[in-house]
């Protein structure tokens, strides 16, 4: 499971870094860092949550 | 008996409940009842970016187009739910048909309050739907004057919007200070100065007593002291009502005050199987000791459409609604955040406080934290939303913010 974060739809709301902010956190310029890309198995739930919450519909989760 | 999941009104939260009640694995007929025509659509950008000066891009959610075979849905858009009946477990809709169902979930949203006698008079607008906004950016292509009535976040946003485009907006507001009620007086001053420092015209404590129109279109909008603002567009954002007039006699318990839907911590609105969700519904929030609240804001819509499905899919394992309230508004590049609730025993601005530029304030009830403003400090407002989630102590948060 990898995470992408689209930066051109990202505009730092932060719902992310709130659903998990072990693998978001938005920088004090408003971009977003990806703490953790390929996040473990027991942090699906979280990171799903994170994509579901984005009000931008900047994030989704690619399964390589 | 049926088993028909309904799910009424088809923005935000119908379109997170028709997605949710199949990923939580309800294999039964799904109906989605939309009053517009458009497919579901973001809210938010209408009042923001679609305002801009170059070409606007569809706020239609990327999952609307295909939504009806993905989710194996009987989408039925440009259709008014007309009644329900809870004894019978029938909802009407405007084209006569019934349908009965097994569960319903209400998320019909809100219409804005209007500005009595504007009915007939081109120019004037409210900002809720995509034509409405449709409407407002061509209004200001046109260079049109801009008078907003009403200086709550939606009418700020309009009256940025023109004033990118180098026109001239005034904001007529009837309260010394705007958004007292949304975030408190010094907050509501710190977003007033965003107007003043970026050209706006804000007027509080004027009284507008009417428009004045020729050959059918608005020119202006006259207020108690005689005077009158000229005006080529004005948008009237003067609060919302919610939409449940169709729901007299239906059995779910409306309020009083404004006719929101009351539901108690699980969504469920009353009736068996029947369901709230979004701006239409006032519910006890776990987090605030279940204080009664209607929050009118994309990620409530979002958060208690999820939820109203999973209950009403699952009522045996309801979950109840718990959290925290959060908004942001964008205003001349500036952004404004809020988390929480802005009823409090105290208030810290703390950014005075350190002698910082941007702003930060805290809201305290007894011992918690339960509220924070900032403008332009993305990086922080989610840090005190998670404290809030946690029900976290107002010292830690004091500690947090570097101040004791």
């Amino acid at each position: 499971m990898r995470i992408v974060v689209d930066h051109d739809k990202c505009t730092g709301l932060g719902m992310c870094e709130a659903e998990a902010p072990d693998l978001f956190e938005v920088q004090d310029d408003g971009s977003l860092v990806l703490l953790n890309e390929t996040p473990s198995e027991d942090q699906r739930a979280a990171a799903e949550a994170a994509v579901e919450s984005c009000p931008t519909e900047a994030l989704s989760i690619v399964e390589d | 008996m049926s088993e028909r999941l309904i799910v009424v009104g088809a923005s935000l939260a119908g379109m997170r409940a028709v997605q949710t009640a199949r990923k939580a694995g309800f294999t039964g007929p799904l109906t989605l009842v939309g009053g517009e025509e458009h497919l579901p659509y973001d809210r938010p950008p209408l009042s923001k970016a679609y305002l801009d000066d170059d070409e606007p891009t569809h706020p239609e959610f990327p999952a609307s187009a295909n939504m009806a075979a993905d989710l194996d849905l009987d989408l039925r858009m440009g259709t008014w739910a007309t009644s329900l009946d809870g004894e019978r477990k029938v909802l009407g809709l405007s084209t006569g048909e019934e349908l009965d169902y097994r569960s319903v979930i209400i998320a019909t949203g809100a219409s804005p309050r209007t500005l009595p006698g504007s009915e007939d008079i081109s120019g004037v607008h409210c900002l809720r739907t995509l034509d409405d906004a449709v409407a407002i950016r061509s209004a200001l292509e046109a260079g049109a004057r801009t008078v907003v009535i009403g200086a709550g976040f939606i009418g700020s946003e309009i009256a940025s919007g023109a004033r990118k485009r180098g026109l001239s907006a005034t904001i007529l507001e009837a309260l010394p200070v705007p958004l007292v009620r949304s975030v408190g007086e010094e907050m509501g001053k710190a977003c007033a100065e965003l107007h003043l420092s970026n050209g706006t015209d804000l007027r509080c404590s004027v009284k507008v007593t009417g428009l004045e129109s020729a050959d059918g279109k608005v020119t202006g909008v006259t207020l108690d002291d005689g005077s009158t603002v000229p005006a080529d567009l004005v948008v009237v954002g003067i609060g919302v009502i919610p939409n449940t007039g169709w729901l007299k006699g239906s059995g779910v318990t409306l309020d009083e005050r404004d006719g929101a839907i009351v539901c108690d911590e699980t969504l469920n609105a009353g009736l068996p199987g029947v369901y709230a969700a979004g701006d239409v519904a006032r519910f006890p929030n776990k987090l605030f000791d279940g204080e009664m609240m209607r929050v009118e804001q994309w990620t409530n819509a979002n958060e208690q459409g999820t939820l109203a499905a999973k209950n009403a899919v699952n009522p045996a394992e309801a979950q109840p609604s718990a959290a925290v309230p959060y908004f942001w508004s964008d205003w001349y590049g500036h952004r404004i955040q809020f988390v929480g609730i802005p009823q409090s025993d105290e208030i810290r601005v703390v950014s005075k406080e350190l002698g910082e530029e941007k702003f930060l304030a805290l809201y305290r009830r007894g011992d918690r934290l339960t509220g924070c403003i900032s403008i332009d400090r993305p990086a922080q407002i989610m840090k005190y939303r998670r404290q809030i989630m946690q029900s976290g102590s107002w010292e830690d948060a004091l500690a947090f913010a570097g101040v004791s």
